[in-house]
């Protein structure tokens, strides 16, 4: 599969990553090679063969619904880079 | 050109669970910011997710209760967004497996009931808070709310009025109060609303553009929000003009609705199974043990009380619109009352009282065998309509039982006649000139004489039952002269 100069800023900019025209080209001819090595998995025959969404063959890790203690707030916002004391504080946001 | 409207609505529940949907955080609201917190919902690298069993059995009971087909086998799936509520940089949703496909909702519009198709119901996890500073300066963020979980419930494009928007979301409350499944505060965010609309000319099969309607917060404003939205594009429309596909906001002050982002960005979230979730399969045994909880569901309680108490659909309808009500309405007829004066009751004085005070049926001060109680002493007479509502009313205030109210009030009624024939008597006798002008034929002098005797007992005979013994007494006056 061709992966296009398009595709590739197009995917950059859903992941917020800023990449220059030069790096553009060089990951799209990369993640060509990357897709086409991979498409070597469509030569197995899987007839008969259900699709899956996970590698394991577990179903239903569940919890019961019983609270327990998670983070102290002082901790959490220790990770963050800003806060008022009580939140994170975060660049402005204009919209809902 | 005669239009068509065409509604959809996108609700979201949180559900009543006790903990987060992926780990043990409490789901608590109104607790300080950011004490319900931990590595798995504040996205801390190297933590993982664990399905909380019961908002999967929730999720099934409301997907039952809207009479959804289950997807027995169903998994998880990453919406991929950024925003500062959304620690992960992703949401756990369901996109090609929701739990519950294909159901529906019955609401009752103008006597008509009508069915509304409930296209999907997905489970997935609520994002934080975000509060915006009013200068513009920054965003504070709470993450409390992250990760309590929500179901979405998508309809199938089958509203036609702001009105069935109105009903059909008063519907799904209703829906959620039964199942028990969510408390549906609008106002605390526990029930979510976006809407869908559009116009097309009346026949035409295709939908027409549609605006989207965003962050509704009351039940009124589904309604007042659609009809402004419906009258702003029927006036686009009729001029030849082109509805632009946008989002919009209700704005409560002006009452209109206001263009949010006005050139709609192509959502591309990149959905893909989630990694680090096995998959769900729901058994039959599963499915049957969250169905042996379903509880009678409101249109089936609606149409057995129109069948079995004979009562209006409109008191059906009131008092089947909250599990409650109709616990304590059929309490009152269980201890001996009668059907429709046990609903006028719980209708009209009861709910009276409990909405004056903003109260919900759970603080009654009067308990459904004591106002089956009061309503025994008026069908038996001793007190009147009139007299049992100010019994209500002294009942509500001190909590005391029917009994007491009227002994301490005095105000029982005298119907009995042993006790009334003297009286009668007496009253005959010192009021000859009403007697005569009666017996000369003169009806109204009848009305002195009761007048008289209800005097002489403090209002308190009952009024029927005296004009009877006087009419008897005289008319036999009448025929010995």
């Amino acid at each position: 599969m061709k992966i296009s100069e398009d595709v590739v800023r197009h995917v950059a900019r859903l992941a917020r990553l800023a990449v220059c025209d030069e790096e553009v080209h060089g990951l799209a001819s990369q993640l060509s090679d990357i897709l086409e090595y991979a498409e070597q998995l469509q030569q197995v025959d899987l007839t008969g063969v259900a699709p899956t969404s996970h590698p394991f063959p577990l179903k239903n890790v569940l919890r019961t619904d019983v609270p327990r203690p998670g983070l102290p707030r002082e901790v959490l916002l220790a990770n963050a880079p800003d806060d008022d004391g009580e939140q994170i504080r975060v660049p402005a946001v204009l919209e809902g | 050109m005669e239009f068509e409207t065409v509604i959809g609505l996108e609700v979201h529940v949180e559900l009543n669970t006790n903990t987060k949907i992926f780990c043990s955080c409490k789901t608590s609201f109104g607790d300080p910011p950011n004490t319900h917190v931990c590595p798995v919902c504040t996205g801390q690298p190297g933590s993982l997710p664990v399905l909380n069993e019961r908002a999967v059995d929730m999720a099934v009971k409301a997907a039952l209760a809207l009479h959804c087909q289950i997807n027995q086998d169903c998994k998880f799936d990453r919406k991929n967004y950024f925003y500062p509520d959304l620690p992960k940089g992703y949401q756990i949703s369901q996109f090609d497996q929701p739990i519950g496909e294909h159901g529906y909702l019955e609401i009752d519009v103008h006597g008509d009931r009508k069915r509304i198709g409930i296209t999907r119901l997905h489970l997935e996890e609520d994002a934080g808070k975000s509060q915006h500073a009013a200068d513009g300066s920054h965003t504070l963020v709470d993450y409390n709310r992250t990760g309590v979980p929500l179901i979405e419930i998508v309809s199938e494009p089958d509203i036609r009025t702001p009105e069935e928007a109105r009903l059909y979301l008063e519907g799904i409350r209703e829906m959620m109060h039964y199942c028990d499944v969510s408390d549906c505060r609008m106002e605390e965010g526990s029930l979510r609303c976006d809407a869908n609309i559009s116009l097309r000319p009346v026949g035409q099969q295709e939908f027409g553009l549609k605006t989207e309607l965003k962050n509704i917060n009351s039940f009124r404003f589904v309604q007042k929000g659609l009809e402004y939205e419906e009258q702003r594009q029927r006036e686009i429309l009729a001029v030849g003009g082109e509805v632009v596909q946008e989002t919009r906001r209700f704005d409560d002050v002006s009452q209109t609705t206001l263009t949010m982002r006005s050139k709609e960005e192509a959502h591309d979230y990149r959905y893909f199974p989630e990694p680090d979730l096995v998959g769900l399969h729901i058994d039959d045994a599963w499915l049957a043990r969250v169905r042996a909880t379903l509880p009678e569901l409101p249109m089936e309680k609606r149409d057995r009380y129109i069948r079995q108490y004979q009562l209006p659909a409109y008191d059906a309808g009131v008092l089947t619109s909250d599990l409650a009500i109709g616990e304590y309405f059929e309490a009152v007829v269980a201890a001996g009352a009668d059907a429709k004066s046990a609903s006028n009751w719980v209708m009209g004085d009861l709910l009276g009282y409990l909405n004056g005070r903003s109260e919900g049926i759970a603080a009654t001060p009067v308990a459904a065998v004591e106002l089956a109680e009061l309503i025994a002493f008026i069908a038996a007479d001793r007190v009147s309509i009139k007299q049992g509502k100010d019994v209500f009313k002294v009942m509500c205030e001190t909590g005391k039982d029917a009994k007491t109210v009227i002994r301490e009030a005095g105000m029982e009624q005298i119907s009995d006649m042993s006790t009334l024939l003297p009286l009668v008597d007496a009253v005959l006798a010192s009021n000859p000139k009403s007697v005569q002008d009666f017996l000369g034929g003169k009806e109204k002098a009848l009305g002195a004489l009761v007048g008289q005797l209800m005097k002489a007992t403090q209002g308190q005979a009952n009024p029927g039952v005296v004009n009877q013994l006087l009419r008897d007494r005289l008319n036999a006056l009448k025929a010995v002269e």
